[in-house]
């Protein structure tokens, strides 16, 4: 079980360690500075931290050994072809996703970003290149901004059996997946709904608002979503999903963790919806299911409520390797730890800044 | 030639102390100014060579107009100052 967490926040980045029954924060990082990504590559112990500075746009750095970081490159938009295109040409806005390519691809790293460029290194970062076979796919052109001003990808699912198959996720811009490490791409969320659109594009997959995918690692045909407006389940590899509309006590939320061993147990963390984006009753709970989705448990012990307004974003919540431990941190800076599945939370914190990425260590 | 000074908030990030630089535009001045600082294009301006929407360059005072080609004239003795903007936060 990982004794050790990553805690990206408006603010820095946080490492914490478990020492007896104690969470400690260990080290900082880029204190002050806002983390939108963070990631511990478990193949080669890289750790990787991504700024966006606000006034002097995104930067990464990158650290062998969490504590000495140095800056690398950050995925970089082409240049417009002429004058005329250049005031409305893309550029880097937000690193959104972080992951590592498979244990056969020794530096090799995928990066998601808004306004919807997914971008790949062979070395550790030190180069970047736009997948221009999704960036020129045009129905590109059909995506939009879902909570942003422009459409992003926040998911990135590696296959575990085989690296060449990567599935990304687009807010809004469905779910697309390569075999052969994006050379070609399929656009794959047929049976998403869209509640946000005129009624004959609802199921329209090219548009759907897929908060975050999850993969189960040992069951990898098998991923998870929180959508905008309601969970899905595929179990065929993304051909077709399948809402779940028993969720408890709402089907609104932002992140979602899948069990690495069990592709039928998953947790969520409800709010009230689009228009109320504040936990129901007020009270945070965290829901699982253990059947797929047929019913949920809702679980509140250690958590705050009445009067709690913590919202967790869409990479705030992640689960260890050995499905065991689980770990969540909020919109109000609130850090939990759950030890036996999501069933009670020891809190950590409740001070630190808005937390937007979590991560395990080894 | 102008006087290119930073604002201390990009100091942090990057080596860029007061520098003179030879140009005609702001955009020359800038490049000129890039060439001189390793890293410092990347927080300036974004994919583009567009100003970032949060940092304002001043030419004697007075804020950039085109934000986008960076055509604004500059003096031969111009001052220039590269700050972050307030609606950044």
């Amino acid at each position: 079980m990982s004794d050790q967490l990553f805690v990206g926040t408006r603010k820095g980045v946080f490492t914490l360690s478990k020492s007896g029954e104690e969470w400690k924060i260990t080290q900082s990082a880029f204190v002050g500075d806002n983390v939108t990504m963070f990631l511990a590559d478990q193949r080669d112990g890289w750790f990787y931290t991504a700024l966006n500075l606000g006034h002097f746009g995104c930067k990464l750095h990158r650290s062998s050994d969490g504590i000495l970081w140095e800056e690398c490159a950050v995925p970089v938009y082409p240049v417009a072809k002429d004058a005329a295109e250049k005031e409305s040409a893309a550029s880097l806005i937000e690193i959104w996703a972080l992951e590592a390519g498979g244990p056969d691809q020794d530096q090799l790293l995928w990066c998601g970003t808004i306004p919807g460029g997914l971008f790949r290194s062979a070395d550790r970062g030190t180069t970047w290149e736009l997948v221009t076979s999704l960036w020129e796919r045009e129905e590109r052109e059909q995506w939009f901004g879902g909570g942003k001003d422009h459409p992003g990808i926040h998911s990135i699912c590696v296959d575990p059996r085989d690296s060449q198959h990567v599935t990304v996720g687009v807010s809004c811009g469905g779910v697309w997946t390569t075999f052969d490490a994006g050379t070609s791409w399929e656009l794959r969320a047929s049976g998403m709904r869209a509640e946000y659109m005129p009624p004959e594009q609802a199921n329209d997959p090219n548009i759907q608002d897929p908060h975050l995918v999850v993969n189960c690692r040992e069951a990898p045909d098998c991923y998870w979503t929180q959508h905008h407006n309601g969970i899905f389940k595929t179990t065929d590899d993304g051909k077709s999903w399948h809402e779940l509309p028993n969720a408890k006590p709402s089907v609104f939320g932002f992140a979602v963790a899948v069990d690495p061993l069990d592709p039928q147990t998953a947790w969520f963390v409800p709010a009230v919806n689009d228009e109320c984006r504040v936990p129901v009753d007020n009270r945070v709970v965290v829901s699982r299911t253990t059947n797929g989705g047929k019913s949920f448990e809702v679980f509140s012990d250690g958590l705050p409520g009445p009067d709690a307004y913590d919202i967790v974003f869409r990479h705030s919540l992640a689960i260890s390797n050995n499905g065991q431990r689980l770990v969540m941190g909020s919109s109000t800076g609130s850090l939990w730890v759950s030890d036996d599945r999501g069933e009670s939370w020891q809190v950590i914190s409740t001070h630190l800044p808005q937390i937007y990425c979590v991560r395990f260590g080894q | 030639m102008a006087s290119v000074q930073f604002t201390p908030h990009l100091k942090r990030h990057v080596q860029c102390d007061k520098i003179d630089i030879d140009g005609v535009t702001i955009g020359e001045v800038l490049r000129g100014a890039f060439e001189q600082y390793d890293k410092l294009r990347g927080y300036v301006v974004d994919d583009q060579g567009r100003l970032r929407q949060h940092v304002v360059v001043f030419i004697d005072g007075e804020p950039v107009k085109d934000r986008v080609h960076l055509q604004d004239s500059v003096a031969a003795d111009a001052e220039v100052y590269v700050m972050q903007a307030l609606s950044g936060g």
